[in-house]
């Protein structure tokens, strides 16, 4: 008896003593979230920061596994396949104090459908949205949607009651130029309210102890102060110098120096983003090629180019060994990854001279190569290096490198025949990469398929697998339509991004694939 | 007098004008700011719905007009990143970029003048000799390079100063917020000051020897001597007066460049300025903000210039009788 009050007197006050410790955390990286509205921008650094003030229904912990956030369940409606059902943790509040309830689930999920909103790409399955009961939602979608729960986690909720006493019921709309009270504001259910923001300067965040996840989580930090730096070399001096205590995206060059500093450690881990070269394979001829046919048309080409680009001295020479030379355009986490696909064909500079000779392209042609010079990690010296690779099999490369705004925009133009593009997949199926790169470039679909490449039964499955509720039969779809492109030799993948994070070492953190830290996961270890 | 003057506000509205067609010409040659504004899950009828809500799709003889009727009026749209107007954007990082910009300024002219003095009057000795030495490395080494020297050194190594952000600001009114009254803010200060101030430093610092060098030459300064007044008479009144001349000119136009190139020594240090304001709007094709802010430096340049000139006329009589007018 004296022992158990003895043991519950050490832990009461452990946890007072734990609780009672102030931790701050500086963190820094390049770029500052664009809005706090949450719904108004679908772009990366955007969601980081509001990942800290807002829950989703469903978030990708820093394992990237699905894990419930406000919604504790959900599943396909039994009655009824194309209707899903979502039911609504108990018990939560905004910081202002509101109850969530499923009415301000429906307002959010509604809210981010607007025309305003950019989140509503993710969101175009859906047909109506409705609160059964206090806890519980229904998303209706046109036809059976079995990933209509991977589009929702970065969809955050905020509340009805708030949006409305602000007048923020509708996203912030950009064009019209509104500055509304959402967009340096907010009423989030997340583990940190918002102190102050400076946009681009400094946000401080401290943490919300009435969340619901208070004991679920390490929750460590009481204090997150957010400085972006645009300046790679000042964002790790200031880590160096104690100024920051954690680094998201450590510059390529700079990961070995912080490694040798005292105090400092890295982490790693695979991005969520395969790098890869895109060819125009339709047309009869190209606009910057020097021959009077498409070479790119013809499969024995792409397969020598395939042979000739050589991603492992690549990762070596270029990355310093900081990527994973790919086969497939898909991560290793991504559903439908196959390890047979993603293995890289060692350089056989032999057997694709054969193949260009065969192909009648034996002298070889000349052709112009597109590249980014500030998106990807290193993607203009991964383009140099491609360029002196396939001279080795006799085409000869004019290399155009040049910033993300104007290779972006010249690609959407499609004014490229060869060109460098990197793609994540959010909702972790391959689903999303055939919708985007390899389905026929039409309305809504294939939008970033600027290969040409048009392939009616890779269409068919791609329809198909968004629909196909019975796992089984949509992971063979998945793996039908992975080898047809696959022995298309369609794009020249190269390698599956590595994403490093620095941090003091006292600090416990692991990277996650999607770029997003979770802070309340974060511990100290003093 | 009128004639010369509104002779020289005609040209400075032309140059205005012309800097309004360049940035301008922005809108249609840098990228596309609607890529960077909707996801990548976007449809193509998105992009061109945005597009029209921003009235890129308009003739551009008419976008034209448009801007320079709007930019008289200080009105330059909404940034495209920010959804904010361009015009309280600027307004806002505007006080961060001239407190630096001043204090790098008086850092260069008070260091450059006394050091030029400094090396005039002593010209032999090893002090003048390693400061001249030294001079050659600011004027031949990159801004960028100073301010990561300077960083790296102070910040990282030695831990002295802040290496980035502007410290802690007080508000003093609706849009200025200053560094200048915080023990932070001053010391977040200097490696930014001294980064952006070191090339005008050793550029005034050559021309005051220069000028001083020339100056003590002069049969009025051997006159002086020969009158028996003390060296340091001599020195600081009458040849010093008569080497600042040529000198103040530099300094009225070097303040420009100052405001002009803070944008090098903002990236670097993440100063919250204009400068700073502009690069991430480059990154981000945010298209109206650089055209504020390129109007913005043509203006201050072209204010510059004319002032220069009216003090010209002002000081040089010969001008007045060339002009014609009273």
């Amino acid at each position: 008896m004296f022992k158990k009050t003895l043991l519950a007197t050490a832990v009461i006050g452990a946890m007072l003593a734990s609780a009672a410790q102030a931790e701050t955390l500086r963190w820094t990286r390049s770029a500052d979230s664009l809005t706090m509205d949450p719904h108004s921008q679908n772009e990366g650094p955007t969601h980081s920061v509001n990942h800290q003030i807002f829950d989703t229904l469903i978030y990708q912990d820093m394992d990237v596994e699905y894990q419930p956030g406000l919604a504790t369940e959900w599943h396909v409606s039994e009655d009824d396949p194309s209707v899903w059902v979502f039911k609504i943790r108990e018990g939560v509040t905004f910081h202002e104090g509101q109850a969530l309830t499923a009415d301000d689930v429906v307002f959010s999920l509604n809210r981010a459908r607007h025309e305003h909103a950019d989140m509503r790409g993710l969101l175009t399955s859906i047909a109506e949205v409705r609160a059964v009961d206090d806890y519980t939602v229904e998303v209706v979608t046109d036809g059976p949607n079995p990933l209509l729960p991977n589009n929702f986690t970065n969809l955050f909720i905020m509340s009805r009651e708030w949006a409305e006493e602000h007048g923020v019921e509708e996203p912030q709309n950009y064009a019209a130029g509104e500055e509304t009270y959402a967009v340096r504001n907010a009423n989030g259910t997340g583990p940190f309210r918002v102190e102050s923001r400076e946009p681009d300067v400094r946000t401080v965040f401290v943490r919300n102890d009435d969340y619901w996840g208070i004991d679920h989580y390490p929750m460590e930090i009481t204090r997150l102060v957010f400085t972006p730096i645009e300046s790679a070399s000042t964002r790790v001096a200031a880590l160096l110098s104690g100024e920051v205590d954690f680094l998201q995206e450590t510059p390529v060059q700079d990961i070995e120096r912080l490694a040798n500093a005292d105090g400092i450690k890295n982490e790693q881990g695979a991005e969520n983003r395969t790098i890869f070269l895109g060819l125009r394979v339709d047309g009869e001829t190209l606009d910057s090629v020097d021959v009077d046919s498409n070479p790119f048309a013809d499969r024995r080409v792409r397969e020598a180019m395939n042979l000739a680009v050589d991603a492992t001295t690549i990762q070596r020479a270029v990355m310093r060994g900081n990527s994973q030379p790919a086969g497939m355009i898909a991560p290793p986490f991504v559903n439908g990854y196959s390890e047979e696909m993603d293995e890289v064909l060692p350089a056989d500079i032999d057997r694709a001279q054969e193949l260009m000779e065969e192909a009648g392209y034996g002298d070889g042609f000349r052709v112009t190569l597109n590249c980014s010079n500030d998106r990807y990690v290193n993607d203009e010296q991964i383009c140099q290096a491609v360029v002196s690779m396939l001279a080795r099999i006799g085409i000869t490369v004019d290399l155009v490198a040049q910033t993300r705004s104007l290779h972006f925009a010249e690609m959407a133009r499609e004014e490229y025949d060869f060109y460098l593009l990197g793609w994540g997949v959010p909702t972790m199926d391959s689903e999303y990469v055939f919708n985007y790169l390899y389905h026929t470039k039409e309305d809504d679909r294939g939008s970033w398929n600027f290969t040409g490449y048009s392939d009616e039964r890779v269409d068919e499955l791609t329809v198909a697998m968004g629909q196909e509720i019975d796992e089984e039969a949509r992971n063979e779809m998945v793996s039908e339509a992975w080898q047809i492109v696959h022995d298309e030799v369609l794009y020249v993948p190269i390698h599956h991004q590595m994403l490093t994070w620095s941090m003091r070492a006292d600090i416990d953190f692991q990277v996650q694939s999607e770029n997003t830290p979770h802070f309340k996961y974060l511990r100290f270890t003093n | 007098m009128l004639a010369f003057l509104i002779q020289r506000v005609l040209q400075a509205i032309f140059v205005m004008l012309v800097v309004a067609l360049i940035a301008f010409s922005l809108f249609h040659y840098v990228g596309d700011p609607v890529l960077n504004m909707v996801g990548q899950e976007a449809t193509e009828a998105d992009r061109a719905a945005l597009r029209a809500r921003l009235g890129l799709d308009q003739p551009v003889v008419v976008q034209f007009f448009h801007f320079v009727v709007n930019a008289a009026q200080l009105e330059f749209g909404i940034s495209y990143r920010s959804a904010r107007p361009v015009t309280d954007l600027i307004l806002e990082r505007l006080p961060a970029t001239l407190e630096l910009a001043i204090i790098s300024a008086v850092f260069a002219i008070v260091m450059g003048i006394v050091l030029g003095i400094y090396t005039a009057l002593y010209r032999g000795n090893w002090l003048s000799k390693f400061i001249m030495t030294a001079s050659l490395i600011g004027v031949s080494l990159p801004t960028f390079l100073i301010g990561v020297l300077l960083i790296y050194v102070f910040a990282v190594e030695l831990g002295w100063l802040p290496a980035f952000g502007r410290g802690q600001t007080v508000r003093l009114s609706d849009w200025w917020s200053t560094g200048l009254l915080t023990a932070s803010g001053l010391r977040s200060l200097i490696l930014p000051a001294i980064t952006l101030g070191l090339f005008q430093l050793t550029l005034i610092m050559r021309l005051v020897r220069a000028e001083m060098l020339e100056v003590l030459r002069a049969d009025y300064i051997k006159f002086a001597r020969a009158r028996g007044l003390s060296s340091r008479v001599v020195n600081l009144r009458h040849a010093l007066k008569n080497t600042l001349i040529p000198v103040i000119t530099i300094i009225g136009l070097q303040l420009g460049t100052i405001i002009a190139f803070a944008i090098i020594t903002e990236t670097v240090f993440q100063w919250p300025g204009v400068g700073a304001l502009f690069i991430t709007a480059v990154r981000f094709v945010d298209i109206p903000v650089m055209a504020a802010y390129l109007m913005m430096i043509g203006l201050v340049f072209v204010i510059i210039n004319l002032v220069v000139d009216l003090l010209y006329y002002v000081v040089d009589p010969r001008l007045r009788v060339q002009g014609g007018g009273k």
